[in-house]
């Protein structure tokens, strides 16, 4: 499966969240050889799975931190590549609601950080105009300040499809493939232990997410300590998809951003998220009690959402630190880049990051050629903005109804260079079984489909599994 | 052009088809998302369907085929997604070949039913592999020949509860238990002591699912009993019943809903608020049995009839019903003054003993003794005449 140890890549990447995605593209398209590992069975078994899937203008970013300046590259880049992509960008806008004169008060600073971060068309909007603009708010709503720039996109397929174009560039994506510790040679080659056996590469880039202390301990003591913070999240049916056009944000506290109402790509609302830290790095469990406040803060904002019925609910772990800004290293003598402590900016800034990862490495490992963006692949379109294959003549069968999902659809997730690894990845690959139902109409025929690609899913009646 | 067009082929929808043929109408169109027709019983492989219509025992394949077959005559067009019901019932449709507008002169709405998810009841934990309906479990089992676990919880106990231990036996495993909040199981008595005895699970009342647990897949769940939490290992969830309307169709349409039905109001000849829209079956409201669901598909299809024929009474001349009291519900939703006798029929919100009134204006005009149970269904016939002159009624449960 790996290359005999003894020709190293120039890369391993370790983690394919949405930063390990990202980095692997750019320097596999920079024409390195590079491969990202990746422990989880699919790509995205961290935080990218779960977060509020917002393109971030960095309004709200601490002026000069570098997570400003990479969020801002990351969108802008994002920006430039998502069409020829095929990836969604749903021009929302953003309001940050004043609920009460404390709020209102927050106002003007939250404003003038937005200029200071570069970010010049937010502005401030008066109740009146937030009334028409969003006609489901709550009466005690103030007026805000509206920020056109904030988007939503699809949180799943970006960082898929910056893996196949990484992929596409010769780069390789191993699975299953944890990296459980490694050492360097005299020559500096890192021989990485892997799950799937050793692997061997001339830098190792440390994309490990939520691990990303623990990873960073194969090179030194680890400078950040990972503090995770989780994110809880309630999604509404479609039905509440009309609820509101732009991005609620409430005025942010010190600790978070606060609970936000947004739209999804895919045509749901989404009420989140919680911020709780906990010591847990891999339990992003759900419980009742705080999705039960979610939704009673959800229908403060937003009165009508008690009349509608939730689809899912899920969580997230923020990476987060004991600082406040990314921990982004290289390290010249330890053939090492630590990117850590991503917290809750990173689908925004990851091109940013790997941008930022290549002028690292220019700055202390080598030259690379200029950079060219690629043509394609063009990812599956699986919002209700553009046609969805069950509108086209001569469709296949529809196999989920609450989603309206194709038998091609759901077999095709099991094609190409980076096959669904795990249910989860069919499901954000199809959208299959994520919609009202759950898999009440679809599971049996989903099953039929993916038990082939998928074993341990399901066993033959009598026989044991 | 189709003259009728019924959504949803499952035994409200078929049994209309087949009324509808036999009082004449040449031209009834059924739409059908699955590839093939029957509806629910279609995957539901133990004894228990074709008695109220047909007066024997089936197994839900053998009562399905046997509508489909009742109901020739009729163009069935299956693979055939409705995905939007317009005003004057107006539908788009999803065919293989390509999208449709259809306007026939009157639709019914047989959309039929599903259950409460997990994440619709909040229940908290991680998201494994191994939490299903018991919808989904009895189509995996009886018609895919597969099981997702072998030590499921099964999680409450209404009548279908019980379906899914049968579809468990017949799969050859045991569910470790069942869990009830409530103090008794809500089906009828009888559930429990063939769940301990007959199945061997055990039947945990008072108690609640507080979350579940596992990585990939569900290692266990943890229970709270008296403010007391404790795990129980399993590997499975089967998440049973709290029905509600599959009501992806109404909502945000153009139809009124009734918020305690979850369906589309009607009136007592199973008319929306949309005069060229009929509704019957599940669809109407948290589950019934076949038999109801095909009975009211039959008495739907007997007004739209009617309706062709043109001697329906006009809507507005309809007056409200409201349930009150201990009724969680009631439907038709409005009534006619003179157009015979009609039924309500309603549910209670939990088990209880009371007297069932009609009132209207200060008066009660039919009372009744009655023990009601959240799955019982309670009925009341109004006679003929009783409505003179009023202007509204309520069915109270006090
Ligand atoms: C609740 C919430 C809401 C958010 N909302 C937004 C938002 O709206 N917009 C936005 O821009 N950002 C948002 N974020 C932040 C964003 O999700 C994260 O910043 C981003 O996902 C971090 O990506 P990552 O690649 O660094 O980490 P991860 O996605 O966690 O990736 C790390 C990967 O490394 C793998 N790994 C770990 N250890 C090893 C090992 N030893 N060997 C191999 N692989 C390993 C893991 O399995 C994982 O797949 C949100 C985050 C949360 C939690
Ligand atoms: C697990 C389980 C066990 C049960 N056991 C029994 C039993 O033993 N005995 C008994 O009598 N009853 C039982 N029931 C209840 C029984 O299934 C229902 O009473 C009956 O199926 C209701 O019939 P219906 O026609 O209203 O709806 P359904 O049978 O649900 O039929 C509705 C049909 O509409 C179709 N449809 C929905 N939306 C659209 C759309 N947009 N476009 C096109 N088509 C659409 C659906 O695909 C479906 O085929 C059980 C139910 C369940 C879930």
């Amino acid at each position: 499966m790996t290359l005999p140890p003894d020709v190293p890549y120039d890369i391993a990447v370790i983690g394919a969240g949405v930063v390990g995605c990202a980095v692997f593209r750019d320097f596999s398209l920079s024409g390195l050889r590079v491969v990202l590992l990746e422990r989880g069975a699919d790509i995205l078994s961290g935080a990218s799975k779960a977060n509020s899937a917002l393109l971030h203008t960095g309004f709200d970013a601490v002026p000069g931190s570098l997570e400003s300046r990479l969020m801002q590259e990351g969108a802008a880049r994002y920006r430039r590549i998502h069409q020829g992509m095929g990836l969604p960008l749903l021009p929302t806008g953003a309001v940050v609601v004043a609920w009460n004169a404390a709020d209102e008060a927050a106002l003007p600073g939250i404003l003038e950080r937005g200029h200071a971060n570069g970010v010049h068309d937010v502005r401030p909007m008066g109740a009146d105009e937030l009334r028409a603009r969003e006609p489901h708010l709550a009466p005690e709503a103030r007026g805000g300040v509206w920020v056109p720039g904030e988007s939503v996109i699809d949180a799943w397929s970006a960082p898929l499809g910056y893996a196949l174009q990484g992929i596409a560039a010769g780069g390789r994506v191993l699975r299953r493939a944890g990296v459980r510790g490694g050492t360097r040679d005299e020559a500096g080659t890192w021989r990485l232990d892997t799950e799937v056996g050793p692997v061997a590469a001339r830098l190792v880039v440390n994309c490990a997410g939520n691990q990303g202390d623990i990873v960073e301990a194969i090179a030194r003591p680890s400078p950040f300590e990972i503090r995770p913070r989780k994110g809880q999240f309630v999604v509404l049916d479609k039905t509440a998809y009309r609820l509101a056009t732009a991005i609620i944000l409430p005025v942010p506290n010190e600790r978070t951003k606060g609970v936000v109402i947004s739209r999804t790509a895919f045509g749901n609302l989404l009420v989140g998220p919680t911020a709780e830290e906990q010591p847990d790095r891999e339990r992003a469990a759900t419980d009742t009690a705080a999705l039960e406040s979610l939704l009673a803060q959800g229908r403060r904002m937003i009165p009508a959402i008690a009349q509608e019925t939730v689809t899912t609910a899920y969580a997230g772990l923020r990476p987060a630190t004991q600082f406040k800004d990314y921990q982004i290293e290289a390290l010249p003598k330890e053939g090492w880049i630590s990117i850590g402590g991503i917290r809750s900016t990173g689908l925004t800034a990851a091109l940013g990051i790997a941008a930022h990862a290549r002028r690292l490495y220019e700055a202390h490992f080598a030259t690379l050629p200029a950079f060219e963006e690629p043509e394609g692949p063009v990812m599956p379109n699986l919002t209700e903005e553009l046609p969805r294959p069950w509108q086209e003549d001569h469709r296949e069968e529809i196999i989920c109804h609450c989603e309206m999902v194709t038998r091609r659809e759901i077999a095709a997730a099991f094609d190409g260079p980076l096959p669904a690894g795990d249910l989860g990845g069919l499901k954000r690959r199809s959208r299959c079984m994520m919609g009202r139902c759950q898999g009440f109409y679809c599971f049996r025929r989903v099953m039929e489909i993916a038990a082939p690609h998928l074993p341990d899913l399901v066993s033959p009646l009598g026989g044991a599994r | 052009m189709a003259t009728t067009v019924i959504i949803g082929a499952g035994p409200a929808g078929l049994t209309a088809a087949r009324t509808l043929i036999a009082g004449g109408v040449t031209d009834v169109t059924i739409l059908e998302r699955n590839p093939e027709a029957g509806g629910l019983p279609r995957f539901c492989g133990h004894l228990g369907w074709g008695f109220f219509d047909y007066h024997r025992i089936w197994s839900g394949p053998a009562y399905a085929r046997r509508l489909v077959a009742d109901a020739r005559g009729a163009t069935l067009r299956t693979n055939v997604s409705v995905t939007s019901l317009g005003p004057g019932g107006v539908l788009e449709i999803s065919t293989p070949q390509g999208r449709e507008t259809l306007t026939p002169r009157a639709v019914l709405l047989a959309a039929g039913i599903r259950e409460t998810t997990r994440a619709a009841r909040l229940i908290g934990g991680t998201r494994p592999w191994g939490v299903v309906s018991t919808g989904a479990f009895q189509e995996m089992v009886y018609a895919g020949g597969q099981m997702p676990f072998r030590r499921p919880v099964v999680l409450g106990t209404e009548l279908v509860s019980f379906s899914a231990l049968l579809t468990a036996r017949h799969a050859g495993i045991r569910p470790v238990a069942m869990i009830e909040e409530a103090a008794r199981i809500t089906a009828r008595r009888l559930g429990d002591l063939f769940a301990r005895h007959i199945l061997g699970v055990p039947v945990l009342t008072r108690t609640k699912l507080v979350s579940i647990e596992g990585t990939s897949r569900v290692d266990g769940v943890i229970v709270e009993e008296n403010g007391m939490q404790r795990r129980i290992d399993c590997d499975g969830v089967i998440v049973t019943g709290r029905f509600a309307p599959e009501a992806a169709l109404l909502r945000g349409g153009p139809l009124a809903l009734d918020p305690a039905t979850g369906g589309p109001q009607i009136d007592s000849f199973y008319r929306t608020s949309d005069p060229a829209i009929f509704a019957a079956g599940n669809v109407l409201r948290p589950v019934e049995h076949s038999g109801q669901a095909a009975a009211e598909g039959a008495a739907a299809a007997t007004a739209m009839l009617r309706d062709l024929a043109g001697t329906l009474p006009a809507p507005a001349d309809a007056i409200p019903v409201t349930p009150a009291g201990a009724l969680r519900y009631v439907y038709p939703q409005r009534v006619f003054r003179d157009a015979g006798a009609i039924t309500l029929y309603a549910r209670a919100s939990q088990a209880c003993r009371g007297t069932l009134r009609l009132k209207a204006e200060g008066r009660t005009l039919v009372e009744r003794r009655i023990d009601a149970l959240p799955e019982r269904r309670i009925t009341l016939t109004i006679p003929e005449g009783a409505l003179k002159k009023i202007c509204r009624v309520e069915l109270e449960l006090a």
